[in-house]
């Protein structure tokens, strides 16, 4: 901290997001100051960093730079699939075709296979766009516009603001969780419990939400894997085929083939792999063009289903190659939440003493785990006294196509508190009060099949379960919105 | 209660209050700001120069979301090597944000840090929010 000038305030003297200044004197609410040293017996040297203290249900790896969902859903049973066809493929199939054909075969396969890996894992590895939560003096603000503006009744007003975009009249919904009204297109994801800017839908097979900042890896993943496995398709066909016109018939053929077993398992996963892959591309290429979201197709936002006058999409450029290029090729957004830097040391961080008296925040029993955090609590204690649990009648407001979980919601202290009482142990026992489908079961797959978003137009014979195998025209999807809403 | 760090209080000023600053949405999800100026900064700053700032902030995230050659271009190539370059080259939206720091801390420094107040930049906010933290002005002494 330098020198400055009698009335110049030094902007570097003070870390950004602390309100009160470093060596807290005593002309605000701060008691329990005994040993200002005992804050620094907690490893002076060592600072955390903020992916440690991330409020949402994420997972962090190698110092914060790779973020996954809680539940890492089938991202394992993908790898798998895409590595065990291939290499069967690289192993049986190749060297006839090889001997029989050309070489650029294997070459073409391999370069395929590495960029659905590498996009495989981009888009489960990537922030999706998470937007971080509000800061208690920014809730608390939040809070007196909405009293100010709100109703005289004594029911809370309705937590929605209305916006105009490109002449269309918007609703931007107040989120419980982030204390914050969302911005356009944005969505709160209940399984990562975050806010995700232009959601599109969370993806079990990826592991992730797909949001703004991976949906182009999103994208090209599903791409180049229809590409693969419509290539490996028809390696499969043509290394069988020439297999029966040398010998006598195909049945034979897959007699004395080596490596016939393989080779079957590999047609029939791509016979399947194909036409949903191929599908689920189909359906995106189709979103991209029209600048759309899954959430929003689903929900029928700008289809004129639901809005009384004819709704447009306000964020389509109405040129298709301008939609797609903004899309796939615009500039990347940054990551908001920025895992690796450091938390501000003086900040709540730091424990004062072991045992603070809790102040009577309502509904905060979670908290008496930790001891961190309590100058927080005062300061917002005093701060946002407004700060306590949301009103029954705004859960339906934040429930998507993943219904709200209402223990998150309910529970949810000031980030601050959360983010020095590793949320994560909090969230943790939270989650397993939810209802069980996140289980690896029969249902988790019908679970999965109605997140996933089955593509209306075409049927996805994976998932047996399926709660919308249908008639594959559009009108489906929207009885597939409502089912999958349900639940 | 020791009130004799006098210096140290003039460093550490308190924190009188907060004004938020949101974003305007009315042309889409870009990332703007609204420029009306907020009645608790009347007292410490004009009109102009706040606008000026918020007015020069836009324009600035403007450049960095712009649809443009460049961009595709990058997009394009980024896409053909698999996404892989963004581990290693600094993308043109990252290079504008270092550029918006920049701005941000010599407006702090000029403008605001005089009149006693605080600019923050708004990616540590999530880009949702432009926070002016306005500090007590213990000179004039007006506790307000």
């Amino acid at each position: 901290m330098k020198n400055c000038e009698y009335q110049q305030i030094d902007p570097q003297a003070l870390p950004t997001p602390t309100p009160t200044p470093p060596p807290p004197h005593h002309h605000h609410h701060h008691h329990h100051h005994h040993g200002h040293d005992g804050d620094k017996r907690e490893e002076p040297n060592r600072l955390r960093r903020k992916w440690e203290v991330f409020p949402g249900k994420n997972r962090f790896f190698c110092g914060g730079r790779i973020i996954v969902a809680r539940q890492s859903g089938v991202l394992p049973l993908t790898l798998g699939l895409i590595l065990v066809t291939s290499v069967l493929f690289f192993i049986f199939d190749c060297p006839f075709l090889v001997k029989h054909l050309t070489s650029c075969i294997p070459v073409i396969g391999g370069v395929l296979f590495i960029f659905v890996v590498i996009t495989l894992l981009q888009t489960s590895f990537t922030d999706p766009g998470i937007l971080p939560r509000a800061t208690p003096d920014e809730a608390a603000d939040i809070e007196k516009q909405i009293e100010n503006t709100g109703s005289t009744s004594y029911r809370p007003p309705p937590r929605t603001k209305e916006v105009l975009i490109n002449q269309q009249v918007v609703k931007l919904k107040y989120c419980f969780t982030c204390k914050m009204f969302r911005p356009p297109r944005t969505s709160h994801c209940s399984l990562c419990d975050n806010c995700v800017e232009r959601f599109d839908h969370h993806c079990p097979w990826v592991g992730n939400c797909v949001g703004k900042r991976n949906y182009r890896f999103f994208y090209t993943f599903i791409v180049s894997l229809s590409f693969l496995t419509a290539f490996i398709f028809g390696c499969v066909t043509t290394h069988l085929a020439l297999r029966a016109q040398g010998g006598k018939g195909l049945v034979f053929a897959l007699q004395e083939s080596p490596g016939r077993y393989p080779s079957l398992s590999n047609l029939v996963i791509c016979f399947f792999s194909v036409w949903s892959i191929l599908g689920l591309s189909g359906f995106h290429t189709y979103l991209v063009a029209s600048n759309l979201t899954t959430n929003e197709d689903i929900k029928g936002s700008w289809s004129g289903k639901s809005g009384a006058e004819c709704a447009t999409n306000p964020y389509s450029h109405r040129n298709i190659f301008i939609n797609c290029c903004s899309v796939l090729c615009g500039p990347m957004p940054p990551s908001l939440i920025d895992r690796r830097g450091f938390l501000p040391v003086d900040e709540y961080a730091q424990t004062s003493g072991t045992d603070i008296e809790l102040p009577t925040l309502a509904a905060k029993s979670e908290i008496n785990v930790c001891t961190q955090g309590t100058k927080g609590l005062l300061e917002s204690a005093t701060r946002s006294p407004l700060l306590s649990t949301p009103c029954p009648q705004g859960k339906p407001q934040s429930a998507h196509t993943c219904p709200d979980n209402s223990p998150t919601v309910n529970s949810d202290p000031s980030p601050e508190l959360s983010t020095s009482c590793g949320a994560r142990h909090t969230a943790r026992s939270l989650s397993d009060t939810s209802p069980p489908r996140h289980t690896k079961t029969r249902s988790k797959k019908s679970k999965r099949a109605a997140l996933h978003i089955p593509n209306p137009a075409f049927d996805d014979p994976a998932s047996p379960t399926s709660p919308d195998a249908g008639p594959s025209t559009k009108g489906s999807g929207q009885k597939g919105a409502t089912s999958a809403s349900m639940h | 209660m020791a009130e004799t760090h006098s210096l140290q209080d003039l460093q550490q000023p308190a924190v009188f209050s907060k004004v938020f600053i949101q974003r305007d949405y009315g042309s889409g999800t870009i990332c703007r700001f609204q420029t009306k100026f907020p009645s608790d900064l009347e007292s410490r700053l004009d009109k102009q120069q706040f606008e000026e700032t918020i007015q020069t902030l836009n324009n600035l995230y403007a450049e960095a979301e712009k649809l443009g050659g460049k961009s595709y271009l990058e997009g394009c190539l980024a896409c053909l090597t698999a996404y892989t370059v963004f581990l290693c080259m600094e993308t043109h939206y990252e290079k504008v944000l270092k550029k918006i720091a920049r701005y941000i801390k010599d407006q702090n420094e000029k403008v605001y840090a005089p009149r006693g107040l605080l600019l923050t930049d708004p990616i540590e906010r999530g880009l949702r929010v432009v926070e002016i933290t306005i500090f007590e002005d213990r000179n004039i002494g007006s506790g307000r």
